[in-house]
């Protein structure tokens, strides 16, 4: 079994994330950045997949894949120390300001450059602009079927199953390979590199294509290809301070106050 | 006048407000046309007319429950082209969004999500506003290819009854076999609580790390106002509370009229998730938490002294 997973390099979610104000794009270089959290889990999926699979790890591999700057480098060392087995960097000064569309378009041309995975992983969403849409638009142009959020995954023979937990719900998806699944943070706990994998993923392959490799126009991704633009941005003002007591015995009852002041009772 | 589709959101023909909220919003754009996927299309048709559908496209058929999101977004494609829509709205979750996702690829049109309003801007563009960055700005956006398509946050709009004919349209649709590639195998269905549902609700009460597992005064407090319960990601992680109610960046993102926050520090990722509520009320007992910052009244205290006490004063002035 060949995994894909799709992983991103955001910047830190403690970080004050801003704006480029000549572009109107997302200031990636001025913040620290790191592997979204969100992402580990599908990685732990990938991972645990492949080493339950007949063959194992030796026979089973999971590659990772991400679109970014130079620095989103660090998420595929990440990726690989907790064990995927080899990493594919797509970058290329021609993507900064690529909308999801774009993104997807280069996503789904390096997975068909890698290969022909069984299983395509992703996380639920990114920690930056968190659309949650890049995973069905990779689908989409993929031509493979989507079974999202999954809170367990399995995968028997030719079939991926897994449990979404919905509002009115738990329901149980089904779909043969391939397949793309994205995973929630319930799916399972992402583990942490241990000291052999920092010492193994030193000697992992890592490839790094421009869009020239992958036989994409650089007019074609980008700012100036986006399908939407944003106009303005605004900071959003500080809360006016509000009022705040102390219980002494009748915090409880100031609260009720204040609920029927403002209407709310 | 431009049609502007709405997907209608709803469970077995039972119309969800956030759909009534669409409708509103087409309004701004142009003439509304209801787009009805699933079973239990009768039931739904009063409350569409009721709320300006013009038109009404009927896709009738339990299959589209089974086959996730593909097929829908197969049939909204096809009517991009028959009708030329000035706009495509649907409800900005994950449903909604994975449709749109697929529906922008197809189209190849710009898809804007969890706008928070939409206006009609200059030259018939679609101007929408989003909070992004955890609440931190405010963005607007146009679609600048193909038709837009835009998810809405359920709670961006008061929705207004305006009658419409809301006459059927009777249009031939084709679902491919691949589209039918995913397929719902077996529903467990949840016991119903009896709440509202979080994204939906006008006022929404949270539970965190402070009630050390005990749920039972925030539930009674949010009884006693008629509103959802949520939890921080802390106690849905501890296993305190079920994961569809988390608020936060990894759970949903409520902006309801009034948030209560009681035993939650306020981390960025539960502010991310409730930042844009328009009233926040926080009961904690460290005065130094981060959610205090963003209160327009908060209570530094016990929340097992606090809330029952408020719950009891809310039910007395009920009467």
């Amino acid at each position: 079994m060949n995994i894909v997973v799709c992983i991103k390099y955001v910047p830190d979610a403690q970080a004050e994330l801003t704006f480029n104000a000549s572009d109107n794009t997302t200031d990636r270089l001025g913040v620290e950045g790191l592997l979204s959290e969100l992402d580990e889990y599908a990685i732990e999926a990938g991972l645990k997949l492949a080493e339950a699979a007949a063959g194992g790890v030796a026979e089973n591999t999971v590659t990772v894949l991400t679109v970014g700057p130079d620095k989103a480098a660090d998420a595929i060392k990440k990726a690989l120390q907790m064990g995927a087995h080899a990493g594919v960097h797509v970058s290329d000064e021609a993507i900064h300001g690529s909308d999801a569309a774009a993104t997807s378009l280069i996503l789904a041309e390096a997975v068909k450059k890698i290969g022909s995975p069984d299983l395509i992983l992703t996380g639920m969403a990114s920690t930056d602009g968190s659309m949650g849409v890049v995973p069905a638009m990779l689908a989409e142009r993929l031509g493979l079927p989507q079974v999202t959020l999954a809170a367990e995954l399995t995968v028997d023979g030719g079939t991926v199953i897994i449990r979404r937990d919905g509002d009115t719900a738990s329901v149980t998806i089904t779909a043969s390979l391939p397949a793309l699944v994205s995973v929630t943070d319930q799916i399972n706990e992402p583990r942490y590199p241990s000291f052999k994998g920092i010492m193994a993923a030193k000697k992992k392959p890592v490839e790094t294509w421009s869009l020239a490799d992958l036989g994409l126009d650089a007019g074609s991704v980008g700012l100036a290809a986006a399908w939407t633009k944003v106009e303005s941005f605004t900071k959003r003002p500080p809360r006016a301070k509000g009022q705040i007591v102390t219980d002494e015995g009748d915090g409880g009852t100031q609260l009720a106050e204040f609920l029927t002041t403002h209407k709310f009772v | 006048m431009a049609e502007v589709l709405v997907l209608v959101d709803h469970v077995d023909g039972m119309v969800r407000k956030t759909t009534l909220e669409m409708l509103t919003i087409a309004r701004r754009l142009g003439e509304p046309s209801a787009v009805f996927i699933g079973a239990g299309l009768d039931a739904a048709k009063e409350v569409l007319a009721q709320y300006g559908a013009e038109k009404l496209y009927g896709f009738e058929s339990a299959d589209y429950d089974d086959y996730v999101v593909a097929p829908k977004a197969e049939v909204l494609a096809q009517l991009v082209t028959s009708a030329s829509p000035a706009a495509v709205l649907m409800t900005s979750s994950p449903e909604g969004k994975e449709i749109a996702g697929r529906l922008s690829i197809k189209t190849e049109s710009g898809l804007i999500t969890d706008a928070v309003d939409v206006q009609a801007g200059e030259g018939g563009a679609v101007r929408t506003t989003q909070s992004v960055f955890a609440g931190g700005y405010t963005v607007q956006a146009t679609v600048t290819k193909g038709t837009p398509i835009i998810t809405v946050k359920p709670n961006s709009v008061a929705p207004e009854a305006v009658s419409g004919a809301a006459v059927e349209q009777a249009v031939e649709v084709s679902i491919s076999e691949g589209a039918k590639g995913a397929r719902i195998t077996d529903r467990k269905p949840r016991a119903a609580t009896g709440r509202p549902e979080l994204t939906e609700a006008a006022i929404v009460v949270s539970g965190g790390r402070g009630t050390a597992g005990d749920f039972s005064k925030i539930e009674e407090f949010a009884d006693s106002l008629g509103a959802a319960v949520g939890a921080s990601r802390a106690a849905v992680d501890a296993g305190w509370y079920p994961h569809t109610s988390q608020i936060g960046q990894t759970g949903k993102e409520v902006s309801p009229q009034l948030y209560v926050a009681a035993g939650i520090s306020g981390a960025i990722q539960h502010r991310a998730g409730m930042q844009t509520s328009k009233t926040i009320i926080a009961i904690n007992k460290d005065e130094e938490a981060p959610i205090f910052e963003l209160v327009d009244f908060g209570v530094v205290g016990d929340l097992f002294k606090v809330l029952p006490q408020a719950t009891e004063a809310v039910n007395k002035a009920k009467g």
